[in-house]
């Protein structure tokens, strides 16, 4: 196995599977209450009892972890299912009707690239309601733009080939030509984009909490473990380098896997 | 020139739609919006005079037409806690984010350029090997991320440079400097892999192209074909993606400003969101985004400079 092969792909592929069924399992872990403040181990370094230490307030760093990374999984893959439906959907409407269809959708599209997408989510998170349904709503919005570009590209490359004239002359309906001969070839080059994008929304996420903006305390999440422990920085740095290095893992691992995956079916960068 | 004149309209409706969207935002917040912003100190004189500031008695267009007129004018009205004008506000800011932004995508680019150009020339040698799989892990690092390793590391355990605290420029240019070089770095890092790797894939294209075939043929040097010859024609998608980089700067200044303290943009919006600083978040949000659209305009001028061809296109 060459190295290439073993940082590019198997490892990372390990270290997703492994935060996955740990965040699946959790509540069945032999982990400690995220939420418990053993206040005689505040800061405590890691050590056999507590393998990754104590936080601030005498709480399980690594049980937090675990806790936050469910956050961060949560948050990153809903919203980006709901960019790749929303996006997916208007790219194909715009790439398969054309005209003003295509016009508006576009036009929406370029008026939600004018905001930079943290800034824009930033300033919706101001808005009351529940932390997790708000951050896949916001941050849904913020990546589906790319799916519609996508989604749109490869629309217009397959609309004009000879198996949809086929379809349309044998009179399928619109609607029809769309999901039985169209989606199918979409499913590739939006699903090697939704890899980069759960990476893309885990930093966002993690971005978010550790301006604490996320889900408010005491619930755990990668970012405002790291935020709030930031000043203790000196005398307890275990407390912000587990978080931080299981956030950078998982997100590395998934930028890894979706370009490995992306150089495998060949999917252009300039269609993304 | 004309290709620009002809985008006009379209980057003047982007612009009117940016507007309206950051109105909404603030105009559709659930609750009163006076009582909303002024908070525990609300008394019914106060509310009733930002009401009619606010122009809340009037239908939602007058109210846009109304903060819009306002805002072209320069007045975004004033802070609900210290009544300063929040144009103020944002004025006194900006300088810092500027300076953080200027000096990260200089840093960027004086680090990718020469990297990328080496590394495309020498595709699959030792410093390809080692700069791609460092760019790997960099590229995957917020900001955020990278920020507090640098905190930890070479303010805490060197202790070569401050962790936190801003000095303004006009106070000292040397303290200015020193308290931006984390900052910048921690930006930066992040930002030169992205650049690096454009760059590097063009520039293996642009060096399979014929005229460079001719400029070794006549003898030129290599480093005069790479940085003269090639880098021009292979900087198109550089700039395109610098130009879009500024908003993901933009983001990671956030966070950054927040950690190291810098009396930025950044901070005066999560400020503003905490303190229900509607007005200040909604002039953030139209400055930040505006500010945006225009750059991405002057990346088009840019690459009218770079690419002549683009000139004579319409002409």
């Amino acid at each position: 196995m060459t190295l290439q092969r073993l940082f590019g792909l198997v490892l990372p592929v390990t270290w997703l599977l492994f935060a996955l069924t740990c965040v699946i399992a959790a509540p069945w872990l032999p982990l400690s209450d995220p939420l418990y403040q053993d206040l005689l181990k505040m800061l405590e370094k890691p050590g056999a009892a507590l393998w990754f230490g104590a936080d601030s307030l005498g709480r399980d760093v690594l049980a937090r972890s675990v806790y936050g990374l469910r956050v961060t999984f949560i948050v990153s893959v809903g919203s980006v299912a709901l960019g790749f439906v929303v996006g997916g959907s208007l790219g194909l409407l715009a790439g398969y009707f054309r005209g003003n269809v295509e016009r508006y959708i576009m036009a929406g599209n370029n008026v939600l690239l004018a905001f930079p997408p943290l800034i824009l989510a930033v300033a919706m998170m101001a808005y009351p309601g529940a932390a997790v349904p708000k951050l896949i709503l916001v941050l849904g919005l913020v990546v589906s733009s790319a799916f519609t570009r996508i989604s749109r590209v490869n629309t217009l490359r397959f609309a004009q080939q000879e198996f949809v004239m086929a379809a349309k002359a044998m009179g399928m309906r619109d609607l029809r030509i769309m999901l039985v001969e169209i989606v199918p070839n979409l499913l590739n080059p939006l699903l090697v984009f939704a890899l980069l994008g759960v990476a893309l929304a885990a930093v966002a996420e993690g971005t978010l909490s550790f301006l604490g903006l996320s889900v408010p305390p005491p619930t755990p999440t990668l970012g405002n473990m790291i935020g709030s422990e930031v000043s203790s920085l000196r005398e307890a740095p275990h407390a912000v380098f587990f978080p931080a290095a299981v956030l950078f893992l998982t997100i590395f691992s998934l930028n890894r896997v979706g370009e490995y995956i992306q150089r495998k079916l060949d999917v252009r960068e300039s269609a993304v | 020139m004309r290709r620009i004149l002809r985008g006009l309209p379209a980057i003047i409706a982007v612009l009117a739609a940016v507007s309206m969207i950051s109105f909404a935002l603030v105009a559709f917040l659930p609750g009163d919006l006076a009582l909303l912003m002024l908070g525990d100190s609300a008394t019914p004189e106060t509310v009733a005079v930002a009401r009619r500031e606010l122009g809340l008695d009037r239908p939602l267009y007058a109210r846009y037409l109304l903060w819009l007129g306002n805002a072209l004018q320069g007045d975004f009205g004033n802070s609900a806690r210290s009544g300063q004008p929040v144009i103020d506000a944002i004025l006194e800011r900006l300088p810092v984010t500027l300076e953080l932004m200027l000096l990260t995508i200089t840093l960027s680019l004086l680090l990718s350029i020469p990297l990328g150009v080496w590394t495309g020339y020498r595709r699959e040698g030792m410093t390809d090997r080692v700069v791609l799989s460092l760019s790997m892990v960099f590229v995957s690092m917020p900001s955020f991320l990278m920020g507090v390793l640098l905190v930890y590391f070479v303010a805490l355990q060197l202790q070569w440079l401050p962790a936190t605290g801003f000095i303004p420029l006009s106070e000292s240019v040397v303290g200015n400097l020193q308290s931006m070089v984390l900052p910048v770095l921690a930006l930066a890092l992040h930002d030169v892999p992205v650049y690096l790797r454009v760059l590097r894939s063009d520039i293996i294209q642009t060096l399979q192209q014929n005229f460079i075939l001719l400029a070794r043929a006549m003898g030129l040097p290599t480093a005069k074909i790479l940085m003269r010859n090639a880098l021009r024609p292979a900087s198109l998608n550089l700039v395109t993606t610098v130009g879009l980089g500024v908003g993901r700067l933009l983001g990671g200044a956030l966070t950054i400003e927040v950690l190291f303290g810098l009396p930025g943009l950044g901070q005066l919006l999560i400020e503003s969101i905490y303190q229900k600083e509607y007005l200040v978040m909604q002039a953030i949000v139209l400055f930040v985004a505006v500010g945006f659209v225009l750059i991405n305009l002057l990346v088009d001028v840019l690459y009218v400079l770079l690419d002549p061809r683009l000139r004579e296109e319409h002409a």
